[in-house]
């Protein structure tokens, strides 16, 4: 589904290189110190910053020259998911149509996918109404309408209390085996890896190591591993 | 990327469009104007003397405004009390205040017929004479002191609230405080500040118009109106544009490489706590600054304001046909500024990222108007249409269009950084949806920017609709504007309609700029 071929981005002083893939319907996890790279890995996949070298497999098709909008991916970052000027309503619509010229049809459409995270009825309110999980769940709302395969979220729940965090995954583990998505997650959290995520990866050292199999790595964490998750004494 | 640089090459278009147009505009009409006279002549003695006091009431009047306004700035850095807010408020309105009703409230304060004059001569003392150098210097210092104000306590309020902490701490004095924290921001602002005010002030035309005058007293931009109004010398206008374009051009040089970039309108909202300063000798200076600075503002206003009550009765009729022709002349600019300036500024907020240069170069043709001479472009569109359209309808539109080309650039100013603001934060979220072209302004830009939008439309509006400058080369009767219009009231001593005008001009000013600012404003979400 994904795959990342000899993949390397560098911004100035950075640099992360990548070589590896994930199967249709696998859910990723990927943790590392913060500043390594972990965010720019999938603003690069999401086609928002450019790669410096290698290519960028989607779905079978090599996706390393389009637009943002026709990769096959949906990516809901930690802030800035909605539109604060645009009711709940208009937000989701943007998932089918980026102008908002949406038919009566496609507007029922979103009043029931909003029912489907939980929102029912809220369609006519501002995002600044809604609690930080609420929105939250605006944004989900609309990746599930945009019907991409490949769902990528860039820690969307860092900001929220322990509870609403786990109700959050939950919901997530659910929309992914409902729609059959590939999931890619980055996190500063090694319990939510373990929670949501059949495979890791660890980003440290400039280098996206290989996905391993999340319940085999946390049993026997490599060396970088556990220097991030401070286990070293162990 | 590719793609992203494929999808805005139309806006870019109109981006370029703008500047290519804005530089037309400023170079385009001198060299029309240069051309038609047929060759540059030679400077005489007269317009020697122009240049010399250009130079020397800009100096003046810039070290006067910056010096004045330290102690000012400082005293609202450290000061907590009741009317802070009213009094920054109040060093605002000189920038939207039209000079010709500033220059007014002036006289009435310190002119020889003011109650100062008739104080000073009933205790032997001659009357004030606020006209030539000392007039136009003091205008320049009324409206140029609350600018130097506010831009040193942006420069202030930028220091940490942890150094003063820290200072305290360590048991620093006032003294200390200063050498360390104080006179380093100040060796920051103070130079970009004081170039600024200067070019403000090399260019200034109604000041030098109303207060100026004479071999003595004569301006370059007055010198340039003279030479097309009374004489119709081409040449010499041409030779003292290209003079004025070196002086002001060096200036801004030294102006935009001194200053560090400011928002407009950001954080005078909490002065610091100090702990140094709450001696009764530091307190009662303050008090002392901020009571005489109040008042120097306060009462030129106040006498407009009076005056301009008692004198309300005795407008005459033809007023009414000015102040409309001068609200369409002003709505018409605001237009334009935001037509020019909106995708200028989302070109530049777009290429800076990737390439400065070019977004630098693209800026300046936006902040070339403040270089060029108004009068110049005026008489340069004026050449350049006379044999296509009836002069006599080319007056309020060249107008229009010269006060939008003088507003560019602080709507740029206030632009800039929205647009790059809106792109930074939402920018990825619209690539990743796909929203491009018309939809993207609609949906993501526009909503975001409309307060900037606002507010610059309401200063280009309210500049406008003071404007003494442009029109005056096309003194007829028949399209005269409201500041126009008083200007000749002025000029026939008729002072009791002259000040019912000017309280007239200064409601309409105020209304503009509240209507654009507060349009923008409502019901935007945050």
């Amino acid at each position: 589904m994904l795959h990342l071929e000899n993949l390397l981005i560098r911004q100035g002083d950075f640099s992360l290189t990548a070589d590896w893939s994930l199967e249709r319907g696998q859910k990723l996890a990927i943790i590392g110190p913060s500043g390594g790279g972990k965010s720019t890995l999938l603003s690069a996949i999401a086609g928002l910053i450019p790669i410096t070298a290698g290519r960028i497999h989607l779905g079978g098709q090599d996706a390393s020259e389009l637009p943002p909008a026709k990769r096959p991916v949906s990516l809901l970052f930690q802030d800035h998911n909605l539109f604060p000027h645009l009711s709940v309503g208009r937000n989701v619509g943007l998932g089918l149509r980026p102008d908002l010229k949406l038919s009566r049809d496609q507007w029922q459409q979103v009043d029931a996918v909003l029912v489907q995270v939980g929102l029912e009825g809220l369609a006519a309110r501002q995002p600044g109404a809604l609690s930080g999980g609420q929105r939250q769940r605006v944004a989900l709302a609309r990746a599930l309408l945009r019907k991409r395969p490949v769902l990528m979220l860039d820690e969307p729940f860092a900001a929220l209390g322990p509870a609403l965090k786990s109700e959050m995954l939950e919901l997530v583990a659910q929309i992914v085996s409902d729609n059959e998505l590939t999931l890619v997650m980055v996190t500063h959290d090694p319990n939510d890896a373990r929670r949501i995520s059949d495979v890791v990866s660890l980003v440290t050292d400039s280098v996206a190591q290989a996905p391993q199999e999340t319940q085999n790595l946390f049993a026997n964490p490599p060396k970088a591993l556990a220097h991030y998750l401070g286990q070293e004494d162990f | 990327m590719v793609n992203r640089a494929q999808q805005i090459t139309r806006s870019a278009l109109a981006g370029y469009g703008a500047a290519g147009f804005l530089a037309a505009l400023s170079l385009g009409t001198l060299g029309v104007v240069a051309l038609k006279a047929g060759g540059l002549s030679g400077l005489n003695g007269g317009d020697l003397a122009a240049i010399r006091f250009t130079v020397a009431q800009a100096l003046a009047s810039a070290i006067l405004s910056v010096a004045l306004a330290i102690p000012v700035a400082r005293a609202l850095a450290r000061r907590q009390f009741r009317g802070r807010g009213l009094l920054v408020t109040l060093l605002g309105a000189p920038f939207i205040l039209p000079v010709i009703v500033a220059v007014l409230g002036l006289l009435a304060v310190y002119g020889r017929a003011s109650v100062i004059s008739e104080a000073l001569q009933s205790l032997g003392f001659t009357r004030l004479d606020i006209y030539g150098f000392s007039g136009v210097v003091l205008a320049h210092v009324f409206f140029n002191l609350p600018l130097a104000t506010r831009l040193f306590l942006q420069g202030w309020q930028a220091i940490p609230s942890e150094h003063f902490r820290l200072a305290a701490g360590l048991g620093m004095n006032s003294r200390d405080i200063s050498r360390h924290l104080e006179r380093p921001m100040l060796g920051r602002v103070l130079p970009g500040t004081f170039a600024t005010i200067f070019l403000l002030c090399v260019t200034s035309f109604a000041v030098a118009l109303t207060l100026g005058g004479g071999p003595r007293a004569t301006t370059i931009e007055l010198a340039i109106y003279q030479a097309f109004r009374f004489d119709f010398d081409l040449s010499k206008a041409a030779l003292l544009a290209l003079v004025q374009f070196g002086l002001t051009a060096i200036a801004a040089v030294l102006a935009w490489r001194l200053t560090r970039p400011a928002r407009l309108g950001t954080g005078f909202d909490q002065p610091v706590k100090r702990w140094d300063c709450n001696g009764v000798g530091a307190v009662t200076l303050d008090a002392l600054t901020l009571t005489l600075t109040a008042l120097f503002l306060l009462l030129p206003l106040a006498a407009v304001a009076l005056k301009g009550l008692a004198g309300l009765p005795d407008l005459p009729f033809s007023i009414l046909p000015a102040a409309l022709r001068s609200i369409a002349v002003a709505l018409t600019s605001a237009l334009l500024t935001l037509s020019l300036a909106l995708p200028l500024a989302q070109t530049i907020a777009r290429t800076s990222p990737h390439r400065p240069r070019l977004a630098g170069l693209l800026e300046g043709a936006g902040y070339l108007s403040i270089a060029a001479s108004p009068m110049v472009i005026g008489t340069g569109l004026f050449i350049a249409l006379f044999p296509l359209v009836d002069p006599a309808r080319l007056a309020l539109p060249i107008t229009a269009l010269v006060n939008a080309a003088l507003s560019l650039p602080f709507a740029l100013r206030a632009l800039i950084p929205a647009l790059r603001e809106v792109e930074r934060e939402y920018g990825p979220l619209a690539d990743s949806l796909g929203m491009r072209g018309l939809a993207r302004f609609r949906l993501m830009t526009w909503p975001r920017i409309r307060p900037a939008a606002g507010f610059a439309a309401g200063l280009a509006a309210a500049l406008s609709m003071g404007d003494l400058g442009v029109i005056a080369l096309f003194a007829d009767p028949d399209a005269a504007t409201l500041p126009l219009m008083l200007y000749r009231l002025m000029g026939s001593y008729q002072m009791e309609a002259a000040n019912g005008a000017a309280l007239l001009l200064v409601g309409l000013s105020l209304a503009l700029f509240w209507g654009f600012d507060r349009g923008g404003r409502v019901r935007a979400a945050s």
